[in-house]
């Protein structure tokens, strides 16, 4: 799949959102809603994001059950963030941004987070959630992702 | 393949850096000591970033990615022709591994430097990929992009 994604200078790594992808991609999104106890870490990072950014939209997505991980982890993320606070600055102070904003998580319970961050106008030129790659199973004999998953537990 | 196994020796060398250390430094147990170390790998992280115009962290090898997000950096360099390029395995070296994520203030694995300067992690390599830009910062590296020939020959 990756392969085939990236033979075109163009590649289709990008998902548009079609409705039936967008009301997929937007199950995982619960805007305003109450705190999940058996999801803290995405709740966590849904929080800090709204609090940093004041993002037009977000997406927070558990891609955790795409890797090596047991089920129920909360281990690997990816998040769409779409704010005017990203308005004139470069991908990498973009996603600085959003690290910083995820400082605490990313030090203790979170392994990967991939991140889009895009200008309201961006988005609304091409709403397309990008796809993470397929997992090559590195986490499995990871010491530093069994400590992070059982940060995650305790 | 000889490019192959020079990636691959790039990755022992730069581990020797390492490894060349006397070592009594990594032994003593005062905390004086470790940030000595901790010190020293930052020096060193500092070199070998610098040693060559592309540089990556990542999680295995060229030749065998152990991770989804830095086999897209690999694959991605492959498709734009770039084969001469340092790639340090950072589950060999947990200092590395942490090391290089204090070194660039960077949570997470890959990393890709080009010219010393930190780029970002796979998903900043994807989205220049796509936009084209990693055609023309390849560019100001003197390293000129397949993608160029690709177009050319499809012209």
């Amino acid at each position: 799949m990756l392969s085939s994604a990236l033979r075109t200078a163009r590649p289709l790594l990008l998902r548009p959102l079609t409705s039936s992808s967008r009301s997929l991609a937007l199950s995982h999104h619960r805007p305003q809603m109450a705190p999940d106890p058996t999801r803290p870490v995405e709740t966590s990072i849904r929080a800090k994001l709204t609090e940093a950014l004041q993002p037009a939209h977000l997406e927070v997505l558990n891609e955790s059950h795409m890797h090596a991980v047991p089920p129920g982890s909360e281990s690997h993320f990816r998040v769409l963030v779409v704010s005017e606070r990203f308005e004139g600055l470069p991908l990498l102070q973009r996603h600085r941004l959003v690290n910083e904003a995820l400082r605490d998580e990313l030090s203790s319970r979170v392994h990967a987070l991939a991140i889009q961050a895009k200008t309201p106008q961006q988005w609304d030129s091409n709403p397309a959630l990008a796809k993470s790659p397929a997992c090559m199973g590195g986490s499995k004999h990871d010491e530093t992702v069994a400590d992070k998953l059982k940060a995650g537990r305790d | 393949m000889n490019t192959l196994i020079r990636t691959t020796a790039r990755c022992f060398r730069g581990g020797a850096v390492l490894f060349n250390k006397p070592q009594v430094d990594r032994h003593l147990p005062c905390a004086s000591a470790r940030l000595l170390c901790s010190a020293d790998i930052q020096k060193n992280l500092a070199e070998m970033v610098k040693k060559d115009k592309v540089v990556v962290f990542i999680k295995g090898t060229p030749a065998q990615p152990m991770c989804g997000f830095s086999n897209a950096v690999v694959q991605i360099l492959r498709m734009h022709g770039v084969d001469d390029y340092a790639s340090y395995n950072v589950l060999d070296d947990q200092d590395i591994r942490q090391g290089v994520k204090t070194f660039s203030n960077w949570p997470t694995i890959p990393q890709v430097f080009f010219n010393g300067e930190f780029v970002g992690g796979c998903d900043i390599l994807l989205q220049m990929h796509q936009s084209g830009d990693l055609v023309d910062e390849l560019n100001k590296l003197g390293i000129r992009s397949a993608l160029l020939d690709a177009e050319q020959e499809s012209k």
